[in-house]
């Protein structure tokens, strides 16, 4: 190698030592801040429940092992917990149809406002983020007042004459789920218009004009180009529903509880502080390989065959 | 026309953007009719309606009033999809996620051709625009030149019956554009589609079309081959708009028309009355200034041009003339700002224009 490039490369070497001060700030609040409670939380998760709450020694996998299974207070014999295996499974399918629900109605949401004019649009989207004003736990009241037995919905569909007596929706997974699906749908709705606001409009004639039709114009053209925001948005609803913790406690009552609600029931009544925080990371882990997973099957960029 | 049966033809079609008063018309009552293996070329400065016509007959405008025939069958009413018609957009359109080669093909699966086939096809076109060594890449990798090619041989694979052109070369640069424009005749020739292009450069038009069609206004004002539009422009926009022209007004006196100047000009066929006569710069020759039939002028201006001199002149009564004198090797160089010289049309120069 030349004395240029050996010159070259220890000019590299300095500025990687002095990039890498220059982040030490950044690195130190991510340390305390974002790996510091991790580190607790996992720590907590390995130790001996204590009689009031808290954690002590010694350590203890038991708190794990609960994550999944439960020993029979007489003979001792092992099986898996249903309960808790229901309310995982419940977490998923209702994040996973949250999810689903609000591309639904925020693709043609942003699609509406990414195609009005330029000085009307700001308007549109001022609409969109004016829930994000009022407290979160304001909406879901407002939402069990619309969806309960004698609230709006079902006196309307009463009056229409549709129903001839109130629909229970109210404390069930029905119920979780509307009020996941209004208090998330903004965070559909951004990203998607965000990416069809960079979507050139010129390219749906070329497609109708190579005799695609509006459908297959709408999955082979639009659908792939704004597969960003697709992305950006359901990771944006998905992982919050995964969490959720008023929404599934107002509205789907104290018996249909999500991980989030579980886990809260564990540092609380529950004083099960190492199950708590062992469903805390368990929650942690599918999050990052529901991710993972979602990155590793979009990421692909080239178009698949149909 | 010579054709039975014109590929695609504008019957009275109007087109009204907006409402009520404030309606603006694009198209006047155009009628057209494009034979079948015809490069046709609308004509025209940008607002005069050109686009607005190609964009009705490939269905993404719908007239307002009148009919658009495809193969004499009426297709006003069908969606663009379902029109056998493909445009050539000018600002490409390509799709930006799919490779040249699914680009130049997704015309041909949306019609659900064997797979076999979509391939041939695929690879024939790729070959007739010469990018079967970029099939794999992505649009944003290539030159604008080459996402011309692409464009074309995306929407010549499925074998239109017509294919429009809307101002498919204004963004390329001049001499990327002269090969394209030569590379576009070759293509229509090979293929054998008729062609419908849409573009503003009069040289363009001149230089590919068999017949012109000049637009102004939303109304369609000559249409005829680029020789009949040049040498017998129908109206003074026409004149104006296809090359440089002299217009000149007068009094027609049978075989001759008198200028404000008092002298005459020989008549291609006599009239009477007001009219409004146009000569081309270059059928102006240079007479010494008592010659007969000569128009009596002052030099004011020369620009050497290599082939020829642009020569600026202003006549007796003030009117502003325009002569290009061809450079003769040897000769005498063109006469001095101030000179007095005589102006003379050649025989057939003078033609009267509809205002």
């Amino acid at each position: 190698m030349s004395a240029a490039g050996l010159a070259e490369q220890a000019r590299a070497a300095r500025r990687a030592r002095t990039g890498w001060l220059l982040s030490a700030p950044a690195l130190l609040v991510l340390l305390v801040g974002a790996a510091g409670p991790l580190l607790i939380v996992f720590a907590y998760s390995v130790l001996t429940r204590g009689e009031y709450g808290g954690v002590q020694l010694p350590l203890s996998g038991e708190g794990w092992f609960r994550v999944l299974f439960q020993r029979d207070i007489f003979d001792d014999t092992i099986s898996l917990n249903t309960a808790h295996l229901a309310i995982l499974w419940r977490s998923v399918w209702l994040s996973l149809a949250t999810t689903a629900i609000t591309f639904v109605l925020g693709l043609p949401t942003a699609w509406f406002i990414a195609t009005r004019p330029e000085r009307t649009r700001a308007l549109w989207l001022f609409l969109i983020t004016i829930p994000f004003w009022t407290n979160l736990l304001i909406r879901t009241f407002a939402v069990m007042e619309v969806i309960r037995n004698e609230g709006i919905l079902n006196s309307l569909l009463l009056r229409l004459g549709l129903i001839e007596r109130p629909i229970q929706i109210l404390f069930t997974d029905w119920a979780t789920l509307i009020g996941m699906a209004y208090v998330y749908l903004p965070l559909m709705v951004l990203p998607l218009y965000a990416a069809i606001d960079r979507f050139d409009m010129r390219l749906l004639e070329a497609g109708y004009d190579l005799y695609a039709s509006r459908w297959r114009v709408l999955r082979r053209v639009v659908l792939p180009l704004i597969r960003p925001g697709i992305v950006a948005g359901c990771i944006l609803v998905f992982i919050p529903s995964l969490g959720a913790y008023v929404t599934p406690r107002v509205l789907g009552g104290g018996t249909n509880m999500m991980i989030g609600n579980f886990i809260e029931l564990q540092f609380g009544q529950g004083r099960n502080w190492p199950l708590g925080a062992a469903l805390a990371v368990t929650l942690l882990v599918v999050v990052m390989g529901a991710l993972l997973l979602y990155l590793r099957v979009t990421q692909p960029a080239r178009a698949r065959d149909e | 026309m010579s054709s039975p049966v014109p590929a695609v033809e504008a019957r009275s079609v109007v087109k009204l953007f907006g409402q009520g008063n404030a309606a603006v018309r694009a198209l006047d009552e155009v009628s057209v009719a494009v034979a079948a293996g015809e490069f046709f070329t609308l004509l025209g400065p940008s607002g005069c309606g050109k686009t607005t016509l190609l964009r009705c007959i490939a269905g993404f405008e719908t007239p307002t009033d009148g009919a658009i025939l495809l193969g004499g069958r009426d297709i006003t009413a069908e969606p663009p999809n379902r029109r056998r018609v493909n445009t050539v957009f000018q600002s490409y359109a390509l799709f930006p996620h799919l490779t040249v080669r699914e680009n130049v093909s997704f015309g041909l699966e949306m019609l659900g051709r064997p797979r076999a086939e979509i391939r041939d096809t695929t690879d024939r076109m790729l070959a007739l625009v010469q990018l079967d060594a970029m099939a794999d890449r992505r649009p944003d990798a290539l030159s604008g030149g080459q996402q011309q090619r692409v464009a074309l041989a995306r929407a010549l694979a499925p074998a239109p019956e017509v294919l429009l052109l809307d101002e498919p070369l204004s963004a390329l640069d001049l001499k990327l554009r002269k090969e394209m424009q030569a590379e576009l005749k070759r293509l229509q020739h090979e293929t054998g589609i008729t062609f419908v292009f849409v573009t503003h450069d009069q040289e363009e038009a001149l230089a590919m079309s068999d017949r012109i069609g000049v637009m102004s206004g939303g109304r369609l004002l000559q249409v005829g081959s680029p020789r009949d539009i040049y040498d017998r422009p129908a109206t003074r926009f026409v004149a104006d708009f296809i090359g440089e022209t002299n217009v000149l007004s007068g009094m027609a006196e049978g075989a001759v028309a008198r200028l404000p100047t008092g002298e005459t000009l020989a008549l291609p066929a006599a009239c009477s009355g007001p009219v409004t006569l146009a000569v081309r710069p270059e059928q102006l020759r240079l007479a010494p200034p008592w010659e007969d039939g000569a128009l009596r002028a002052t030099v004011t201006g020369a620009t050497y041009l290599g082939t020829d001199s642009r020569l600026r002149l202003r006549l007796a009564d003030g009117t502003e003339m325009v002569a290009r004198i061809p450079s003769v090797p040897g000769g005498e160089s063109v006469p001095a700002p101030g000179t007095e010289v005589g102006l003379a049309p050649v025989r057939g120069a003078v033609q009267v224009l509809a205002e």
